[in-house]
């Protein structure tokens, strides 16, 4: 796995409060993960933060799993 | 001085408690000024509105040692909410000595290309919901504040010029300014002071409806004469002095805690390079 998939399952973990085993690549914050849509803007404020990046809101909206979001940031990120 | 030193501890707002309505997370500007009082001994009461900002705020004013029955829901768009409220404070405290007015809104799609298009509807409700709830709340807290008392709201910069995006609730925060005048005198009779802080821009949840906000973010950043942002702990110190007595004597105002950045008439001339990547930056995300 690779470190961006690390520290972004990390904070998914510490934001959401869900146990790590349930935070797969797969796994839709919303629908799996029990995010509510303040969490999804926060998690992005969050990713932004974590990896120095900018997300724009288009790409905000696209970022759906916790795999979207190790996508975009291993695309973006410094 | 960065923004980012330690957190004044003191008596200044000891004996002295409140609400603050508008706390959404641990990024709001509110919580800046909760945090501040609160290290200075005030007892303050949170409003919530729904569920989603309940488990959010609770948590935060647990970790101020606020007691569970002073986080309260409140809608400021339902007037049995707002008296509930008061009913609660006055209830448990009999008075209050401030109130902290944090909350606006309006609807994304607005906050984004022109004003022109604004609806009536969104028009209406960011007006209801970002300005005349300051009169509605100074309402209801003058009878628990006949001991005198200091109110204090949030603004911003887009009240007095244009910014992009921010639209109609550049409108609605210079009627809300218009309003802390008005307030000032009916209320300065009875011994309490209304003022707002205008902020620059700061990542907050609410921010995050503005469009281009990272922009507006970077141009402050670059142009404002301390070539910084703020923290919402600098308007926490800001909201501490109007809060406590330190400003027993200011009423009316509308104070800049932005870096600077209303003084300046044009851009940094010696940040060109830094400007023109930024623009060139916004014309490929248009």
């Amino acid at each position: 796995m690779s470190d961006v998939a690390d520290r972004v399952k990390k904070i998914v973990v510490e934001h959401l409060g869900v146990e790590e085993d349930k935070v797969k690549d797969e796994a839709s914050f919303i629908d799996d993960l029990g995010a509510d849509s303040l969490d999804t803007v926060e998690l992005v404020m969050a990713f932004e933060e974590e990896f120095g990046c900018e997300i724009p809101d288009d790409a905000a909206e696209k970022i759906m799993t916790v795999k979207d979001a190790i996508d975009f940031i291993e695309k973006n990120a410094n | 001085m960065d923004g980012s030193g330690p957190i004044q501890s003191g008596t200044l707002m000891a004996g002295k408690k409140g609400v603050i309505l508008g706390v959404a997370n641990d990024k709001s500007i509110a919580w800046g000024i909760a945090k501040a009082i609160a290290a200075q001994g005030a007892e303050i009461a949170f409003t919530y509105q729904g569920d989603a900002l309940k488990k959010r705020v609770v948590p935060l004013a647990e970790s101020l040692g606020c007691s569970p029955d002073m986080v309260l829901p409140c809608d400021v768009t339902d007037e049995e909410s707002v008296d509930a409220v008061f009913q609660a404070l006055e209830r448990s405290w009999g008075k209050i000595d401030f109130l902290v007015h944090a909350i606006a809104y309006s609807d994304k799609d607005e906050l984004k290309g022109e004003y022109l298009a604004t609806t009536r509807g969104n028009f209406l409700r960011t007006m209801d919901i970002s300005c005349y709830s300051l009169t509605a709340l100074c309402q209801r807290a003058m009878p628990l504040m006949s001991e005198g008392g200091s109110i204090l709201t949030l603004t911003y910069f887009g009240a007095e010029r244009v910014m992009p995006h921010y639209n109609v609730m550049g409108v609605a925060k210079a009627a809300l300014e218009a309003s802390v005048r008005y307030l000032a005198v009916d209320c300065g009779k009875r011994n309490v002071r209304v003022n707002a802080i205008s902020a620059g821009p700061i990542k907050t949840l609410a921010a995050s409806g503005i469009g281009d906000f990272r922009y507006i973010l970077k141009w402050n950043e670059i142009n404002s004469p301390m070539r910084r942002n703020v923290t919402i702990d600098e308007v926490g110190g800001a909201g501490l002095y109007f809060l406590s007595d330190l400003a027993s004597g200011a009423t009316g105002e509308v104070h800049h805690v932005d870096c600077g950045y209303h003084t300046v008439g044009m851009v940094r001339e010696d940040a060109a390079d830094q400007i023109s990547e930024l623009l060139q930056g916004l014309r490929r995300n248009g």
